[in-house]
């Protein structure tokens, strides 16, 4: 009996957790005309993916994809490059200033940044940057945390196997690359499913420094389709679709790293 | 001196991008606030205007309250998620698959959240057909368009969307409680109810005070769920700081000024936080 509350408990919030988006879904699914009726049908009968082509057709949702893709590539590969090679010297070096720029890191968790997008976003123009992809992403690819997280992994490895590669002549590039790099792949593989949402899921600043709404990406083109096609929601619900099912995708197979990301950043 | 040129070659594309990205914004920011800057016209500085400004301007003062306000959603999430995350820390069949159902919210983006949450808060929207159904109301809420309820509305967003995250935090607590702590105290006779507040509660500390903060902190800084799902209306009775400031920094090109309100929303967090801190420091944890 008391299990049986149990179970009762987690699918209610199960329910309350996932019945948002399958609404979603189910409203996607659906032909015309289906999406007023009243009472709304739960199950979309009959069953119909005409919105997801539709919607694709009509927007060419294609061009958001591939922003999306270019900009969530270029981010998750470069933070995870310069992260990992700042890291390194910090865990494994002693050299002139290195308390200074530690401190200088540590700094930005405190200091009130208040016209943080404000600055980058007049850097940029200056740069002659905005209104292109790589002002999205330029400003995020070296974060304090990504140097952090990595540092701490390379400080629980030990410190001989460097040394034995260093002893065979192994240049301190080589090292890193081969020797150290290779033993923290699951930090790495945190900080790049952490990196992959952010970038995937990015909204508020690519809306500022991109113009032309050809270069959003889809969370940005989501809002801006919303706009358009708020008379026929089953277009905007097919859309949504396209901009969840990556992240869900890469979420559902590195859940692990995930979950000993969170906890791991907590200790 | 070969060492010490390879350690820089390591850093230098971090920390060139984050001199550039990072420390500068952090220094400019705090000089811009004092300065009157349109893209119109060249910097000029006026001292302590931009605030004076602020606080004769009635619609910044209202999105101040409304992020204020805002803060009411922590309690909420955190005692919801502390509920959830001792609901799932046990053994049993499928217990994974509930876990990761709730953090569904979390990993999908605040704007497909949003959209979809206006869509359910429509006034011929599946939340009021359900309502009327069941007889709780005889015609449409006006969920997210009427003043009164608006608020309320997008807060149960951002509630919605935070339980999974703090819930996977407190689990991650939870675990690291030695059990043996929990059965000793069983043992010497203490009910489940004492069990809990005298040893799980305490240990968890640490993490009440974590999830608090990051929620205090994203709660006074609330953006997406509200631009997307009323723009700060209706009648701005939605407004926030990180919307008005949003709205002047890019709609007016109102740089300084924006940058002054930014730091208004900077001193709320951290005096916010000095007095979470310094509660929770008195072993204030009653509310949890």
């Amino acid at each position: 009996m008391k299990l049986f509350m149990v179970y009762f408990a987690l699918l209610a919030l199960a329910l309350f957790a996932m019945g948002p988006f399958l609404w979603l879904l189910s409203t996607s699914l659906k032909t015309v005309g289906n999406v007023y009726a009243f009472p709304p049908q739960i199950i979309p009968w009959p069953v119909s993916f005409e919105n997801y082509v539709g919607v694709w057709k009509a927007l060419h949702l294609e061009k958001y994809v591939i922003n999306t893709l270019h900009i969530t590539a270029v981010g998750v590969v470069g933070t995870l490059l310069i992260s990992a090679l700042a890291a390194y010297p910090l865990a494994r070096m002693h050299f002139p200033g290195r308390e200074v720029v530690f401190v200088a890191l540590l700094s930005t968790f405190v200091l009130p940044n208040p016209g943080g997008l404000i600055i980058n976003f007049l850097t940029l123009q200056k740069m002659q940057l905005i209104n292109t992809l790589s002002a999205v992403y330029l400003p995020s690819l070296a974060t304090p945390f990504g140097i952090f997280l990595l540092r701490q992994a390379y400080l629980a490895i030990p410190a001989e196997l460097e040394d034995a590669a260093r002893i065979d002549g192994a240049g301190e590039l080589t090292v890193w690359w081969r020797i150290s790099l290779p033993l923290i792949k699951p930090s790495v593989a945190t900080l790049a499913i952490f990196n992959f949402m952010g970038y995937w899921n990015s909204f508020l600043w690519p809306l500022i420094v991109l113009q032309d709404p050809d270069k959003y990406p889809i969370a940005v083109a989501l809002q801006y389709l919303q706009g358009m096609f708020w008379d026929n929601f089953r277009l905007v619900a097919a859309g949504t679709m396209f901009s969840m099912v990556p992240v869900l995708v890469v979420f559902f197979s590195m859940q692990r790293y995930f979950i000993s990301g969170v906890v791991g950043a907590l200790k | 001196m070969r060492r010490y040129l390879i350690a820089y070659t390591f850093l230098t594309p971090a920390l060139a991008l984050l001199m550039v990205f990072t420390f500068y914004p952090i220094v400019m920011g705090l000089v811009m606030m004092f300065y009157d800057y349109t893209f119109l016209e060249p910097m000029r500085f006026v001292g302590l205007g931009n605030f004076e400004r602020a606080f004769h301007d009635p619609d910044f003062l209202i999105s101040l309250l409304h992020s204020i306000q805002y803060v009411i959603v922590v309690p909420p999430i955190q005692i919801l998620s502390i509920l959830v995350a001792i609901l799932v820390n046990r053994r049993l069949f499928g217990i994974s698959f509930f876990r990761t159902t709730y953090y569904v919210p979390v990993v999908t983006s605040m704007v497909a959240v949003a959209i979809t949450w206006k869509w359910l808060y429509d006034s011929h929207g599946l939340l009021n057909y359900i309502l009327q159904a069941l007889h709780l109301v005889d015609k449409p809420v006006y969920w997210l368009t009427s003043k009164e309820l608006a608020m309320p509305s997008v807060m149960m967003v951002t509630l919605w969307k935070g339980i999974g995250w703090y819930m996977l935090i407190y689990l991650a607590g939870l675990q690291s409680v030695p059990a043996e702590l929990e059965e000793a105290a069983a043992i010497d006779g203490a009910s489940r109810w004492q069990v809990f507040s005298k040893v799980t509660v305490p240990l968890l500390r640490p993490y009440v005070l974590f999830c608090t903060f990051m929620s205090i902190l994203g709660a006074l800084q609330v953006f997406e769920e509200i631009y997307v799902m009323t723009g700060g209306g209706p009648m701005k009775a939605t407004l926030t700081v990180s919307v008005y400031q949003f709205y002047k920094a890019f709609g007016d090109y109102d740089f300084g000024y924006a940058a002054a309100v930014g730091m208004v929303v900077a001193l709320l967090v951290a005096i916010f936080n000095l007095g979470m801190f310094r509660t929770l420091a008195k072993g204030g944890l009653r509310y949890y």
